[in-house]
């Protein structure tokens, strides 16, 4: 019948239901419906929260937001903004992707290329890692607290942030970075061999620049996921009330998410705003990551 | 399928974002503050940081002190902390903190882990606060509550649960309680001046550490019945009703008069801060705790407080000038 | 020229061609490699060490019986109760209203990607989803809180309106956000089960809908349970959106999810970061509660590993 070995399904479908009797076709139609719903539901949440929180800060998304500092007074609301927030949330960001971008690379480099797999010791760091990734955030500022804040005597600042925020999205990093790098075809990396290179030349000029993409993508999230994170920054007392931009790895400082959760439990409605509009700004950069993630896994991916 | 071998290796382009990463890092740092060793105190610019922590009661009027000082000295860095009153205490007792924000008088046991520590808490009354029992603004039948009623309401084991079983006269309504979660000073207070024992109360109303969702829930329902700070009532003086108090001596409502003459009884309080005695060595410190106390009134008045009496007003500058001397 | 003998590395065995020199630096390199996997264990061993001590002391004071079988939870009030189980139903609530939205929701639009849709359109939707996904938690608990309740609290039918907290509302917003999980893993594994599958099955002269949900749908089921034990995971785990929207009474268990009740994460975020001093009994409950949260994922996070590999078709 036809030449092609290849049938697209909507041809298939079209003939399957010219085959099929009639009740059964208003199913079909209904059933389209609801999946199409199920998908929709999803994306009006989305635009109702989204636009919820423009409109509640509309009014306070202008330049004092990222120009003025928060204000204790409750006469000066109006030049209130969140700059030692937006500041902080960049010196913890910033170190923590200094701490666990490496790490993760590196220990999925170990993982995928240098472990033995039917070692008992690697399938229990592979174990490990897995169980990490789906521990709750609180616990990980629960180890924050009781030993990184308290027994290494780093206190509660810019640093214990920046390492409690590395080890919780470290599995993600280590994970993604482990698929890409599996994707990379064994070919690539026994001709390599072939032409005598050792395993580090083979992995490190080889194996990971085809890998890129995907490990620019795991960490692209990765850091998103920490920027948006509070709860651990709750238990290790990120400070409520801070005018001034970190100076240090040993500054006391806060982030938008903890700002933004002080903010919308204020009693003054302008302090609220202040949160709305706090919240439209993490909501654009948190957009504006996973949105570069998006393009450089389009635009790079390699099709082996 | 196949594909040229590439020249560059990955290592040399992950430096290179690692560079920009400490770039970025650096520049984040030459546009933040500076902070330098601190000079001689008085006029002269003070640096350095101050480090608050204890009471969310109390922390509005640190947070306005902290505002109105950076006026005036931009270089020193005072961050207030909320971990409650008895979180501030165990910072401060630690030699984590520099003053300790509290809503009640520090306990014996935290002034001997301070003491252990080799820290002497100064104690300086700052404010004082009416505790205020507010209703929504539906409610017009419950102008004044005696304590005895507040104890039948609130007190462990309580099983009140409309309007009409606190008073006959009463409209059936059905009772919903807010108040301050068991992390507050506020609760201790309140259950220790009313239930007669601190902690001791009903566990099943809705709590909260945010005062605004204390002032939203009793503003939202007819029946609702809370308690906070009297700043929270005057704020939200549009959405709520205030409850007299009365314990014996007639109906008393919360005011600046009336929590400054302790007429308004057993609910007014003063609130506290509390120095530590190494901590005032430090310039920056001592510039912060000297213009708290000078400029009290200010304060007070910025964070509508209810201000202290000119007899607390001496004790509070004869207490600092004990701190700076020891 | 010698002829090399080119063995293909496995990857875990080091038999590539080395020169000596090289040798030895290949061993800092793969000893450096070695210590970063490393910092994953030293992240587990430090959990472990943070909870355990702790825990330890409160067990010493209250006996496992009561831990696990009284039903009030009231250590911050003056009349001390340590039972575990209304944080625990608590917990438990939330994520089964979290699972009942997410579920249907994520699975039926998975279907419709990985079946129905367009590329075209499915290169546009995939992307949003993962937007939905990347939304900070404190948001999701705002919009909880302020926008969703007062919603519910109109429209609710009877007379019993859900309350200021309750849990109805953080569950229904937990599951708005796992929603991409689901969708996403659920989409991957169907778009993984080879054509030829379908194709059979179009052949037979079967509907789409029939394709899609006796063919496809059971033959990615590995994934898609993966897809849900995830989402319970995180379901368990999550602190921000019911810290903000659950509330925080404990004083009793609470079935019915128009009532504010606090599950074991927003237990430990109020206690972590108030007012009880660190040395005493009530402290140490935050790291009880904690340890029995991680114990609770870890055993989920096991069968999860556990179903995955019991229902894998491997295809060709």
């Amino acid at each position: 019948m036809s030449t092609t070995g290849v049938v697209s399904p909507r041809v298939a479908t079209a003939e399957g239901q010219a085959l099929t009797q009639r009740k059964v076709r208003i199913g079909e139609v209904v059933f389209r419906l609801v999946l199409q719903a199920c998908l929709l539901i999803a994306f009006l949440f989305l635009v109702w929260l989204v636009s919820y929180a423009v409109v509640r800060g509309w009014k306070r998304l202008d330049s004092r937001l990222w120009e003025n500092m928060p204000v204790g007074r409750i006469s000066r609301i109006d030049s209130a903004g969140v700059q030692s927030a937006i500041t902080g949330t960049l010196w913890v960001i910033l170190t923590t992707a200094v701490l666990c971008l490496p790490t993760g690379i590196f220990g999925a480099i170990y993982l995928e290329e240098y472990a033995d797999q039917t070692k008992w010791y690697n399938r229990l760091l592979e174990l490990n890692i897995q169980n990490l990734a789906g521990v709750p955030s609180i616990i990980f500022g629960i180890l924050g607290l009781g030993i990184i804040a308290r027994q290494f005597g780093l206190g509660f600042t810019v640093i214990t942030a920046a390492i409690v925020l590395a080890l919780l999205v470290l599995p993600i990093v280590i994970i993604a970075t482990r698929e890409a790098i599996r994707a990379v075809p064994q070919s690539i990396r026994q001709a390599s061999y072939a032409l005598g290179a050792t395993k580090w030349q083979t992995v490190s000029r080889q194996v990971l620049p085809a890998a890129v993409p995907g490990i620019a993508t795991g960490s692209i999230l990765a850091i998103s996921r920490a920027i948006g994170e509070a709860a651990p920054l709750i238990v290790l007392g990120a400070v409520t009330f801070v005018t001034t931009n970190p100076d240090g790895l040993l500054s006391k400082y806060t982030t938008l998410p903890i700002q933004i959760f002080n903010l919308i439990g204020e009693a003054q409605l302008g302090y609220q705003e202040i949160g709305a509009a706090a919240i439209v700004l993490l909501l654009g950069i948190v957009l504006l990551l996973n949105s570069i993630a998006i393009f450089v896994r389009i635009r790079f991916q390699k099709r082996w | 399928m196949t594909r040229t071998l590439r020249r560059i290796g990955t290592l040399p382009r992950i430096g290179s974002v690692v560079a920009v990463l400490a770039m970025t890092l650096a520049a984040a740092a030459c546009g933040g503050n500076t902070s330098t060793t601190g000079t001689t105190a008085g006029a002269a610019k003070l640096s350095g940081a101050v480090a608050v922590d204890g009471s969310s009661t109390v922390a509005p009027l640190s947070k306005a002190a902290a505002d109105i000082f950076r006026e005036t000295q931009p270089d020193v860095s005072v961050t207030v902390g909320t971990s409650g009153t008895g979180g501030g205490f165990e910072k401060f007792c630690k030699g984590e903190t520099d003053i300790s924000d509290a809503s009640r008088k520090i306990k014996d046991t935290e002034k001997e882990k301070c003491t252990a520590a080799g820290i002497n808490p100064s104690e300086f009354i700052v404010a004082n606060d009416a505790l205020s029992v507010v209703v929504s603004k539906e409610n017009t039948w419950a102008t004044c509550l005696t304590t005895a009623q507040l104890k039948k309401i609130w007190n462990q084991g309580s099983t009140v649960n409309n309007w009409n079983q606190i008073d006959p006269a009463f409209p059936n309504e059905p009772l919903k309680l807010f108040g301050p979660g068991t992390d507050s000073g506020t609760f201790d207070f309140f259950t220790a001046a009313i239930n007669g024992k601190e902690d001791q109360s009903r566990a099943d109303y809705t709590p909260s550490e945010n005062d605004n969702v204390i002032v939203q829930g009793v503003a939202g329902s007819k029946g609702g019945l809370g308690y906070f700070g009297f700043t929270y009532y005057e704020e939200n003086k549009d959405k709520l009703n205030v409850v007299k108090v009365d314990s014996g001596g007639g109906c008393v409502e919360p005011s600046v008069a009336s929590a400054q003459d302790g007429t308004y009884k057993p609910l007014s309080r003063p609130l506290f801060i509390y120095v530590s005695n190494k901590s005032i060595s430090k310039p920056q410190v001592k510039g912060f705790v000297e213009f708290y106390v000078s400029s009290i009134d200010d304060i007070v008045t910025e964070a509508k407080f209810v201000p202290l009496t000119a007899t607390q007003k001496t004790t509070l500058a004869a207490e600092l000038e004990t701190l700076k001397k020891g | 020229m010698a002829v090399h003998d080119i063995t293909t590395p496995a990857a875990g065995s080091s038999t590539s061609l080395r020169r000596g020199r090289r040798h030895r630096g290949e061993r800092v390199i793969e000893a450096f490699l070695v210590v970063a996997a490393l910092v994953s264990i030293a992240t587990t061993v430090g959990i472990i060490v943070a909870l355990l001590q702790p825990t330890l002391r409160f067990f010493q004071e209250v006996s496992l019986v009561e831990f696990f079988t009284s039903t009030s939870w009231t250590p911050t009030f003056a009349d001390k109760h340590y039972g575990v189980l209304p944080l625990v139903v608590a917990t438990i609530l939330t994520t089964l209203i979290a699972i009942a939205v997410a579920i249907p929701l994520g699975v039926g639009a998975a279907i419709y990607l990985a079946e129905y849709a367009s590329d075209r359109t499915r290169r546009a939707v995939k992307p949003v989803l993962e937007i939905l996904a990347g939304i900070p938690t404190v948001v999701y608990g705002f919009f909880a809180l302020f926008a969703l309740n007062p919603i519910l609290q109109k429209y609710w039918p009877g007379n019993e309106k859900p309350g200021f907290f309750n849990v109805m509302v953080a569950g229904i917003v937990m599951g708005i956000m796992i929603v991409p999980t689901i969708a996403s893993l659920s989409e991957d594994a169907m778009s993984a089960v080879p054509r030829s599958l379908r194709e059979g099955a179009y052949a037979l002269a079967s509907s789409k809908m029939q394709v899609a949900t006796r063919v496809v749908f059971p033959a990615a089921i590995s994934g898609i349970i993966a897809s849900f034990v995830l989402g319970i995971s995180r379901a368990l785990g999550e602190t921000m959106i019911v810290t903000i929207a659950a509330g925080l009474s404990s004083d009793k268990v609470i079935w019915n999810p128009i009532e504010a009740a606090a599950t074991m994460t927003a237990y430990i975020a109020n206690v972590a970061s108030g007012d009880i001093p660190v040395d005493s009994i009530d402290y140490t409950t935050v790291f009880a509660v904690g340890s029995l949260l991680f114990v609770m994922t870890f055993a989920l996070n096991v069968l999860s590993i556990r179903l995955v590999r019991k229902f894998r078709e491997v295809y060709e």
